[in-house]
């Protein structure tokens, strides 16, 4: 056979398959958004059409609006997954600092202790986190999440931070500690700017579970001011369930946010990735 | 540099730097693991808790009640995740085997959009899927119906033999994205000149993948393996937010998340009992220990790395 015919042949191939999965992918977000446009006729009558001057209706987002308190829940998310990331960079990189700077009597097993957290599931001392949390008063606060979330981002963070700090160069830390900087100084001033692009990785890694985490919201923080938009949406829709109008334009509105921080982050997600950070 | 002359001055700094990450992630973490592990030891009895030992683990293995139910999400965790090694890890290094091609155009579009599921909330994952599988829609029936094989057609998740199944294949639909990303990544990683040199030898195309490619990526594989069964063993989301606590039908869909959840949180008429969810949270634990010590000891060490 001609080299040639034949390596168009796979290229052809190669594209057909991977335009089959994007397909796969793709569908049922395209479903559900479409149809949220849809009155209740049309998103029975041709679910798959797209929505048209006759059937274009946005019934459903005037309930949700009206009934959820979805701009309550979202900000919420927003200060969960902005303070625990903030908290899981700075101590991360705070321990990730000493780790790889320092050489001093149980750098090793701080180390491994600190690394424990990366195969153990932090889901696993549930019952203990809430009994923990139900005795300190921080039940139903937004505090309760945070703490949670930035104690499963550490090992990670730590792990990960430490090895970009190793490569650090020598010479500049020892010229600022000639200069007089303080070990503070010199982590605030002149590490931290150096590890950003590994910090941006760490933070896109962390802010996706975080944003869609059911479990402990669920548990730790069901309130109805303190509801997550994950938690919210999920009660928001199982009240709902018969209004399908309510549904799918629920739906498209928990899809928003996220597709919009995926936008944004997705050049550094799929870099932070493909970088090795996880070998 | 030793600096053994003067005693050294105790470097406060370094105990400052380390204190916050490992008081948190102690407080938070370690700490009620070990409680929790502590806590499956006890019971309540008149209101105050009591130190029974083991008898909880008896309740949980022993009594038909408690043991019929284990062993159920125990089994059907376990389909869950073979469903995944068989199908997201293959379908996943396929993916990553093409898009690696060099002179593939639109990789990073594809690359970008394949990976949007894997962003989403299990939220609108479950009820997405619940929707377009739902027979009261017809999407899927309609699509069936398109290519003539309306009778293929199932409620799915509405019938106890395939419920797991159908929602095992929309988790896998959902977390493809992962290891289509690790492999590409280290599918990436392999230099150049192996791949020449082979093509020199005359291997190419699926040749070279399956004589070069892919036992140097063997190692990344298995780390996919042992993140999907962790994930796998601690999953609740997908389950609750499409079939709910009770993981129906008739707890077909059970898996060792929910039955924690149910068990702990109480469901219904049945109260909550912090104690047996901590006795069914030590199991997931040592389950997950084992898996993770298999993989570190078993496969780990002996797998053959190449340095480039």
């Amino acid at each position: 056979m001609n080299a040639a015919r034949q390596n168009r042949f796979n290229t052809v191939a190669a594209h057909g398959a991977l335009i089959l999965y994007t397909l796969i992918a793709l569908f049922p977000v395209f479903v559900i958004v479409i149809n949220s446009f849809k009155t209740r006729k049309a998103i029975f009558r041709e679910p798959l059409a797209l929505p048209n001057a006759d059937s274009f209706s946005l019934i459903g987002y005037e309930t949700v609006l009206k009934q959820g308190d979805f701009f309550l829940y979202f900000q919420n998310s927003m200060i969960v997954t902005v303070g625990s990331l903030f908290l899981i960079l700075l101590f991360g990189a705070m321990a990730a600092f000493a780790l790889a700077e320092y050489r001093f009597k149980g750098n090793l097993v701080m180390g491994l202790y600190l690394a424990l957290g990366i195969m153990i599931p932090i889901r696993i001392g549930t019952v203990a986190i809430l009994e923990m949390m139900v005795q300190t008063g921080l039940v139903n606060t937004l505090w309760a999440l945070i703490l949670v979330y930035t104690a499963q981002g550490l090992p990670l963070a730590v792990f990960i931070l430490s090895e970009f700090m190793r490569q650090v160069s020598d010479d500049l830390k020892n010229a600022g500690r000639i200069d007089g900087l303080s070990e503070y100084r010199i982590f605030f001033r002149l590490v931290l700017p150096l590890v950003r692009p590994a910090m941006a990785t760490v933070a896109v890694f962390n802010m996706i579970p975080i944003w869609n985490d059911l479990w402990f919201p669920l548990i730790l923080a069901p309130a109805e001011e303190v509801k997550t938009l994950t938690l919210g949406s999920q009660v928001f829709i199982g009240q709902f369930v018969t209004d399908w109008n309510a549904v799918l334009s629920a739906l498209s509105l928990a899809i928003l946010p996220v597709m919009a921080l995926y936008v944004i982050f997705s050049r550094q997600l799929i870099r932070g990735i493909t970088s090795g950070a996880v070998k | 540099m030793p600096d053994t002359q003067t005693k050294p001055k105790f470097r406060w700094h370094i105990v400052v730097f380390l204190a916050p990450a490992v008081l948190v992630y102690t407080a938070v973490m370690i700490y009620p693991l070990f409680n929790t592990l502590r806590l499956s030891l006890f019971t309540v009895i008149d209101q105050e808790r009591v130190f029974v030992g083991l008898q909880n683990f008896r309740t949980l293995f022993g009594e038909t009640v408690w043991s019929t139910q284990f062993w159920n999400a125990l089994g059907n965790n376990f389909w869950f995740f073979v469903v995944h090694m068989l199908v997201q890890n293959p379908i996943g290094v396929a993916l990553a085997a093409i898009l690696s091609h060099p002179k593939l155009r639109f990789a990073s579009f594809y690359r970008s959009a394949i990976f949007i599921p894997t962003i989403l909330s299990f939220v609108i994952v479950g009820f997405a899927w619940k929707l377009i599988l739902s027979p009261i829609w017809g999407i899927a029936p309609g699509m069936l119906d398109a290519v003539g094989l309306k009778s293929l057609y199932a409620p799915w998740l509405g019938k106890e033999a395939y419920a797991l199944t159908a929602l095992s294949l929309v988790s896998v639909w959902q977390f493809v994205g992962i290891p289509m990303m690790l492999i590409y990544a280290a599918l990436l990683s392999i230099p150049d000149e192996i791949l020449e040199a082979a093509e020199v030898e005359g291997i190419t195309g699926f040749a070279s993948f399956w004589k070069i490619k892919l036992p140097l990526i063997l190692p990344s594989i298995g780390i996919i393996s042992i993140l999907t069964f962790v994930a796998n063993f601690n999953a609740f989301d997908l389950i609750y937010a499409a079939q709910g606590a009770l993981a129906g039908p008739d707890f077909s869909t059970d898996i060792l998340g929910t039955f924690m959840y149910r068990t702990f949180f109480g469901f219904q008429l049945q109260l909550g009992d912090p104690h047996m969810g901590s006795t069914i949270a030590s199991a997931m634990f040592a389950i997950i220990l084992v898996g993770v010590c298999l993989y570190l000891f078993g496969i780990q060490s002996r797998m053959r790395r190449y340095q480039f």
